[in-house]
């Protein structure tokens, strides 16, 4: 007999699928404020074992604790806090428009709403987002007008994208967010691209990459890692784990690595691991990246450790592949209820006041709405030009696509 | 004035797209210290520093993605891919994303870069360092596709394809760096300092994408064909005595079709000759077009000269590269049809 039986192979699982009681014993979740918070000029070998825990503030009693906490005021509090039912409440709309056939496609942020709303504050005017179809936090964030939003959804005749792109991948230059593609991961390395020639330049401005758990497997995302690394760029990295790549659990792209953020760790780049539904954490966080990245001290790599509640997009059904209970099980909890949580505790905000503020978000929400399908929906209504089909393709159209627009007709 | 090789030449257009605008910078494997594997940006990291030339680690992808970045930036790269062959890596980034980022956003972001590329074979390169992937870049709309065939040109071309608002894929023959190759691997090379196109202003000047040359008047058969083969179908016309028109087409896309459309109206005939394989290669773009806008001046089926539909193998190279004798061959088929 041989000494080697025969192989076979490991095909990983969740621990649970529909029918199954949750279980997220696997998620070790430190206790709030347990994490240090080293100097930005840190070595990164100095720091390894922050790719492995979880930055937290916000404790199980809604207060901020550790050396994390205390960078935002009530006022900035309220703010985030705004911003975030803010997005709850247009993706409860755009839901619901999808339903009704308004749009042909939506993709929600429940559960997810702290990662972009938090970090867009640690932002300046000036830097430039790649970021991926759930990150509008970054958008409403920064005040980008709700109506432009569903504008591009309802592909409507005001859309900014003139009809050619899908619902949600939205662009502003303006307001620091690049054209969303919809590939996966392209956009990681082009954030270290946009980076290292405003290094190059001698600017002040920098780059967040934004990518999703199960995307770090594309090739592109080492890509990005080694040229960040290589050329010390000014870029934060971000990993927004919810979970979930439509059915995929994490498991599939993490394979043997015990997190995502270590997978910075063989490239020399500070990584660090956050509660993704802790808008402190994030905002902190965040912010500790950005002062590395302004100090050209380099790239961060960030790991928001999250929930997607929703389902993937419009399109897909989430009670097939994991149980129907598992959001309420996940152990960090509502990004928004959290924050609301703490504001009270605080004094800066009651459950009155949270009410009162929900109908009116719903309201404003409402009211851009009925703005912008003034201005049609996908099939009733103002809409694109059949002309917009061949413009824009290049700078100056050739002659063999004006040949095809005559002929289309236009 | 100066004698340049193609070499010679694309660098020229670097160094001088580079000194006129600061947003120009130049990167790949190999391209910074040392220059290049064929020396194209030989000096440039020494004149412009190491932040606007530089290498690169082993990865199209990165290559691409972050010169589609610093585009977003507003930096114009200029990058170049060691050999074509190796650009497959990076065809997400140009397909999905180069091409795509005007036309997505409605022009609020845009994609000014080019990206440079040794192509076809003559170099005993074997499979992986001798393809023409031409046809692959034709076929994605919001890219830009140009094929030198002579120092004068590429030089032109290049200056063009680098102030070009749009991305523009570079292919370099690169069995043309040092020489106007017809295709004679018998025959000792002869080297651009010996042809007319060899000579090349040293200072700024552009040839628009998109216009065609016609590289020998005829009058019994139009050859359209970019590249080495342009050099190969002269020497055919040449040697089989056919009055043959050769075309030039130095862009194939956007393609210069009214230079097509009338040579071959007049010649009444047509040979499409290209290095890369035949099936949906971008002969049979050149063919349909063809047919499709001088049918009734036809006198003749359009006939395809092209690389065989295998990989490109190593020892047989001179059987497998379209040489003068097969080209001759088309010619005389198309003059009998």
């Amino acid at each position: 007999m041989d000494e080697f039986s025969r192989l076979s192979l490991h095909v990983p699982e969740p621990a649970v699928r529909p029918g199954d009681l949750p279980d997220f014993s696997n998620v070790k979740i430190p206790k709030a404020g347990s994490v240090p918070r080293p100097g930005v000029d840190v070595d990164p070998e100095e720091i390894r074992d922050l790719a492995y825990s979880i930055i937290r503030v916000l404790n199980r009693d809604g207060e901020a604790v550790g050396p994390w906490a205390g960078f935002l005021s009530d006022e900035e509090l309220l703010t985030g806090l705004r911003h975030m039912m803010l997005l709850r409440a247009f993706d409860a709309r755009m839901l619901m428009a999808q339903r009704q056939g308004k749009t042909s496609f939506y993709m929600q942020h429940l559960g997810e709403e702290a990662v972009s709303c938090a970090f867009r504050k640690a932002l300046r005017k000036g830097d430039m987002n790649f970021p991926t179809y759930r990150q509008a936090g970054l958008l409403i964030a920064d005040d980008y007008p709700m109506v432009e939003m569903m504008n591009q959804i309802f592909s409507n005749e005001l859309d900014p994208c003139h009809g050619r792109q899908l619902p949600v991948m939205y662009t502003s230059k303006e307001h620091g967010f690049f054209t969303i593609s919809g590939n996966l991961a392209t956009q990681y390395v082009q954030a270290v691209g946009w980076a290292m020639a405003s290094a190059i330049k001698n600017d002040t401005r920098i780059a967040a990459g934004w990518i999703g758990d199960g995307s770090t497997a594309e090739s592109d995302f080492h890509s990005a890692l080694v040229f960040a690394s290589t050329y010390k760029a000014p870029v934060i990295l971000n990993i927004v784990n919810n979970q979930w790549a439509i059915s995929t659990f994490q498991g599939i792209a993490r394979g043997g690595s015990g997190t995502f953020a270590a997978r910075g760790l063989g490239f020399g780049i500070p990584a660090l691991r956050v509660d993704g539904n802790d808008y402190l954490a994030v905002y902190a966080v965040a912010r500790w990246a950005a002062e590395r990245a302004r100090l050209n001290l380099g790239p961060t790599l960030i790991e928001y450790v999250t929930y997607r509640v929703g389902a993937h997009s419009t399109s897909d059904d989430p009670s097939a592949y994991r149980p129907k209970t598992e959001s309420e099980a996940w152990p960090l909890g509502d990004p928004v209820l959290r924050l609301k949580k703490h504001l009270i505790l605080r004094g800066a905000w009651s459950e009155e006041r949270h009410a009162q503020a929900e109908a009116e978000i719903m309201d404003e929400v409402i009211q851009a709405q009925k703005e912008a399908e003034r201005h049609g929906t996908l099939h009733a209504g103002g809409r694109p030009s059949v002309r917009d089909i061949f413009e824009g393709v290049y700078a100056e159209m050739p002659p063999h696509i004006r040949r095809q627009r005559q002929k289309a007709g236009y | 004035m100066a004698r340049m090789t193609m070499i010679e030449a694309v660098r020229s257009a670097m160094d001088v797209s580079m000194a006129r605008d600061e947003n120009v910078v130049v990167f790949g494997e190999d391209v910074g210290y040392f220059g290049g594997v064929f020396r194209c940006t030989q000096g440039l990291q020494a004149k412009y520093g190491k932040t606007r030339c530089f290498d690169t680690p082993i990865s199209e992808s990165g290559i691409v993605g972050t010169a589609i970045g610093m585009a977003a930036y507003g930096l114009k790269p200029c990058v170049e891919i060691q050999f074509a062959d190796y650009m497959y890596p990076a065809y997400d980034q140009l397909t999905q994303e180069a091409a795509r980022i005007r036309y997505r956003s409605n022009g609020d972001f845009t994609c000014p870069i080019v990206v440079r590329m040794p192509t076809g074979g003559g170099i005993f390169g074997g499979q992986t360092h001798s393809q023409s992937p031409e046809a692959l870049f034709t076929h994605v709309c919001g890219l830009k596709v140009v094929v030198p065939s002579n120092p004068y040109d590429a030089k032109g071309l290049l200056i063009s394809a680098i102030e070009d608002p749009d991305p523009v894929m570079f292919l370099e023959p690169k069995r043309l760096y040092n020489g106007p190759f017809d295709g004679h691997h018998e025959r000792p090379v002869t080297a651009w300092s010996k042809h007319e196109l060899g000579d090349v202003p040293d200072g700024h000047y552009t040839i628009p994408i998109g216009k065609a040359e016609i590289r020998r008047k005829g009058s019994g058969v139009t050859v359209i064909a970019y590249g080495t083969m342009v050099h190969v179908a002269l020497a055919a016309a040449e040697e089989t005595g056919i009055d043959a028109e050769v075309i030039d087409l130095r862009s194939l896309l956007p393609l210069d079709l009214e230079t097509i459309v009338q040579s071959a109206k007049k010649t009444g005939r047509c040979v499409v000759v290209h290095e890369a394989t035949l099936t949906s290669g971008f002969g049979a773009e050149l063919a349909a077009l063809v047919q499709e806008h001088c049918f009734y001046h036809l006198e003749s089926p359009v006939v395809r000269v092209t690389g065989w539909d295998t990989p490109y193998p190593h020892a047989q190279e001179w059987d497998y590269f379209p040489g003068p004798a097969r080209v001759g061959r088309a010619l005389a088929e198309a003059m009998e049809g």
